[in-house]
């Protein structure tokens, strides 16, 4: 699937979302089911400044594509995180840096996008673009 | 007044957030402002706008009365002594910052110390961290305890040290919500020979603030907690302890004459009042304090009470919830953190439900490490919230515990 299929496919899983309540109990489970991160990568490097909650992001590059390692202490945080890494892990650089990241507006977590709403969630989107653009000149 | 009157004068309480009325218990960082407020506004960008204290024309002349206006209500809801008592300022902040940086290179020397407690807002931290830097003073602590009360023996012990001469400290923390025996160590520290600024942030608004009684040498507040408009604040002095301190800000009406060598400065209060200040945020004052003083009747404080009562039984009768403050002297100022949930899920989630709460730091980050936390919860009341709004927030309180346990 191409990043744009990734994203088409869960504006659809939330388009069955009646209310908030359901919603956010689906980022909650999406968070619960992150995949645990390595403690040794809970450094102080990949910690990303800027959020009310503690939110890491590592990665690595292997044959061309980018692999993220994610975690937060705030399990909505976390579940956010967990929908980035779906739509953008193991993609090219260039991929991503194509990628306008608008289906976070699309799902209804615009409010979370606003860049003065302190929870990180437009950090880590930076984050991810940084990662991209260092590796694009490896 | 009772409280469904008063709750008339606020029309932000109409307003809906996720399809429900808005629950503001935001209060301690900004309360909302009545409509008397907001037709003061009104009335003097129809009427009256002009810079004050320059021109003869009519307008700057009611405009300059409607500024002092703004000085005389706050000179009487503290009750000082007189109008030079009164320099407005931007805010408490602002207040500090003006003490802090006359005050200290004026009256401190090397290894002097400034006495505050582990509780402060950053606001009444980082401005005599800054001074400590510049002339190498030292920043000494009141401990607080456990349950968010001044261990006064360390407090007397440090004052005997002799090098204390200045205490900043809150008459209620914005995270704590306990009202500090601030008249006991003003009385304490002034047997030393230490100046006292109360930053009354939070006090000014949960707490009958007499500055004569009091005895304090400073008292600082925001005008934004307590009503009026944002960007306005009163920094109180006692008129010699204000007239030992050089101007700081330059320029505008702080001036008496001015030569192409030097200048003298304007009596008080002017003399602090550099530039061309928040003239309508200060006329707001006026409606802003009738409306705290209206507020004072027993119907609306019993509310208060049983507000204050409610919530402090209701939330920690909660599993694994922790309240930070509790005791003897608790304001309708709530932090707490619940164990294994995160403050910004449960803010997020009760927002969604209408309930707008603070989390995070809240500015005062020291404290919060002290208990071992990287942020919490805070619910602040204020005279409008009702028993009905505190009921539906312990109800989705714990749905939103369900939902993140």
């Amino acid at each position: 699937m191409s990043i744009q299929e990734e994203e088409q496919a869960i504006i659809e899983e939330f388009s069955v979302f009646e209310d908030w309540m359901d919603k956010y109990e689906y980022i909650i489970e999406l968070g619960k089911s992150l995949e645990i991160i390595n403690e040794c990568e809970k450094i102080e490097e990949n910690l990303i400044r800027g959020c009310q909650s503690r939110v890491w992001l590592s990665s690595r590059f292997e044959d061309g594509r980018i692999f993220f390692s994610a975690d937060s202490d705030a399990i909505i945080t976390k579940g956010i995180i967990a929908l980035l890494v779906r739509v953008y892990n193991g993609r090219t650089p260039k991929e991503i840096l194509s990628s306008d990241f608008s289906f976070v507006g699309k799902i209804g977590l615009k409010e979370n996008l606003s860049p003065t709403r302190a929870n990180g969630l437009v950090s880590m989107i930076n984050q991810i673009r940084n990662y991209a653009l260092a590796y694009s000149v490896k | 007044m009772d409280v469904q009157e008063l709750r008339h004068h606020f029309p932000i309480l109409s307003r809906t957030v996720g399809g429900r009325n808005v629950v503001y218990f935001d209060n301690a960082a900004t309360s909302q402002r009545p409509d008397t407020v907001d037709e003061c506004q009104k009335t003097i960008n129809a009427f009256h706008n002009a810079n004050i204290h320059r021109a003869v024309h009519t307008l700057s002349a009611e405009m300059t009365d409607l500024y002092e206006m703004g000085r005389e209500s706050a000179r009487k809801f503290i009750n000082a002594e007189s109008r030079e008592n009164i320099i407005l300022t931007g805010g408490t902040t602002a207040g500090i910052n003006l003490v802090a940086n006359t005050f200290c290179p004026t009256f401190m020397k090397e290894g002097d110390e400034i006495l505050i407690s582990e509780g402060e807002h950053h606001s009444n931290m980082v401005p005599w961290m800054i001074q400590a830097g510049m002339h190498h003073l030292k920043i000494s602590y009141i401990p607080v305890d456990a349950s968010g009360h001044w261990d006064m023996e360390t407090c007397r012990k440090r004052l005997s040290g002799g090098r204390v001469k200045m205490v900043a400290v809150a008459h209620v923390s914005n995270v704590l919500g306990i009202i500090n025996p601030i008249e006991e160590l003003i009385r304490e520290a002034h047997k030393t020979g230490a100046c006292v600024l109360i930053d009354g942030a939070q006090g000014i608004v949960h707490t009958d603030v007499d500055v004569k009684k009091l005895d304090c040498d400073f008292y600082v507040f925001s005008g934004h907690k307590i009503y009026a408009a944002t960007g306005i604040g009163v920094l109180y002095g006692k008129k010699d302890c204000l007239e030992s301190l050089p101007p700081w800000f330059g320029g505008g009406e702080m001036v008496d004459v001015v030569t192409y060598d030097t200048f003298t400065a304007a009596p008080l209060p002017l003399k602090f009042e550099a530039g061309t200040p928040n003239f309508v945020g200060a006329a707001t004052l006026t409606p802003a304090l009738e409306m705290a003083s209206a507020m004072k009747s027993a119907e609306i404080e019993k509310n208060t009470l049983e507000m204050t009562e409610y919530l402090s039984s209701s939330l920690q009768a909660v599993e694994g919830f922790h309240l930070y403050g509790t005791g003897d002297g608790k304001v309708p100022v709530f932090s707490f953190s619940v164990e294994h949930c995160h403050h910004e899920d449960i803010a997020i989630l009760l927002d969604k439900m209408g309930i707008e709460v603070r989390s995070g730091l809240m500015c005062a980050e020291p404290v919060i490490g002290r208990f071992g936390q990287t942020g919490l919860v805070r619910v602040s009341l204020a005279p409008y919230n009702t028993m009905e709004e505190c009921e539906y927030f312990i109800k989705c309180q714990n749905r939103v515990l369900n939902m993140l346990s």
